[in-house]
């Protein structure tokens, strides 16, 4: 199994999210956005961070970044394909995933451990948890506050493309305490929390690691290596 | 401009300030973007449909926000 990161100027949890996703057993290379290739990668991950400054608006640029022409026809190919943070922004600004993010409602930076809940196992990035199940996983931005047309936000809604929601206290304002989103094909995945920051029981909780697990049990992928 | 019916907490808070020293009958702020795009074109309006596009293409995000041109014609 191997996972592509792609590294932005100004992305920040490359590093982490590889080790993230080694540690659950696969191969991680970091791409340059520059790079025209994906090198046969089987999953994609666009990590947090900050990329071009988030000039203009977060992810308005890293989306025309030249590795995107090959994320997306990654993407609309049925790949696996993340977005953590700064990566669900490009997702969204790529239009590969609905809605948008703004500003926190409260207009602070948020960085601090929240809870989520699993709302969809079923996508390649949440097929190891429960469903229903309870994480806590840390947020950090300016920018999560989740919203969409009247339109769209019922179709993600009945589409049952809600893959994570704030569970408790919705943090930053997102309509439907919407944490994370799926696309209707259910392949692209993008999330607002961390998995990569607990996904050792060395940095403070393990909930996150699950999102790097479930990928190891996709079809058609030989699950070896120690768990 | 953020798009309406879209909670705008930045021109909230610069409501609430603007309040805060006083000023009257302040109903609303909303909080967007000024881009001043100088460009070489044909004529006035293929200026005008080539920063249209701008806007539709990077400059602005359809789900989030509204925009509007506006022209100044240098020699």
């Amino acid at each position: 199994m191997r996972v592509a990161v792609v590294r932005f100027p100004g992305s920040n949890c490359e590093a982490e999210t590889a080790a993230a996703v080694e540690a659950a057993g696969a191969e991680a290379e970091i791409v340059w956005h520059r790079d025209a290739s994906l090198g046969g990668a089987d999953v994609v991950v666009l990590p947090g961070g900050f990329a071009y400054g988030d000039y203009l608006r977060a992810g308005a640029i890293a989306r025309f970044s030249p590795i995107m022409s090959a994320v997306v026809a990654h993407a609309r190919a049925g790949g696996p394909t993340l977005g953590i943070c700064n990566g669900f922004q490009v997702l969204c600004e790529a239009g590969l995933l609905p809605g948008a993010l703004m500003r926190n409602v409260g207009l602070r930076f948020l960085s601090r451990p929240v809870r989520v809940r699993v709302e969809s196992t079923d996508t390649p990035f949440t097929s190891g948890y429960s469903e229903g199940a309870i994480v806590t996983m840390p947020i950090a931005h300016g920018e999560g506050r989740y919203v969409a047309d009247a339109a769209t936000l019922a179709a993600v809604v009945a589409g049952g493309q809600i893959v994570f929601r704030y569970a408790g206290e919705n943090p930053n304002g997102s309509l439907e305490a919407i944490a994370g989103v799926s696309n209707p094909g259910r392949n692209v995945v993008g999330l607002m929390p961390h998995p990569e920051r607990c996904a050792s029981p060395l940095t403070g909780g393990t909930d996150g690691a699950g999102v790097f697990h479930s990928l190891m049990h996709q079809p058609g992928f030989a699950h070896g290596g120690a768990r | 401009m953020p798009r309406a019916g879209l909670l705008d907490p930045q021109g909230q808070a610069v409501e609430h300030a603007l309040k805060a020293l006083e000023f009257q009958g302040v109903r609303d702020v909303r909080v967007g973007k000024s881009i001043a795009v100088a460009v070489e074109a044909q004529d006035a309006g293929a200026a005008r449909d080539a920063v249209t596009a701008m806007c539709q293409r990077l400059l602005a995000n359809p789900v989030t926000e509204d925009f509007d041109v506006s022209l100044e014609v240098r020699a």
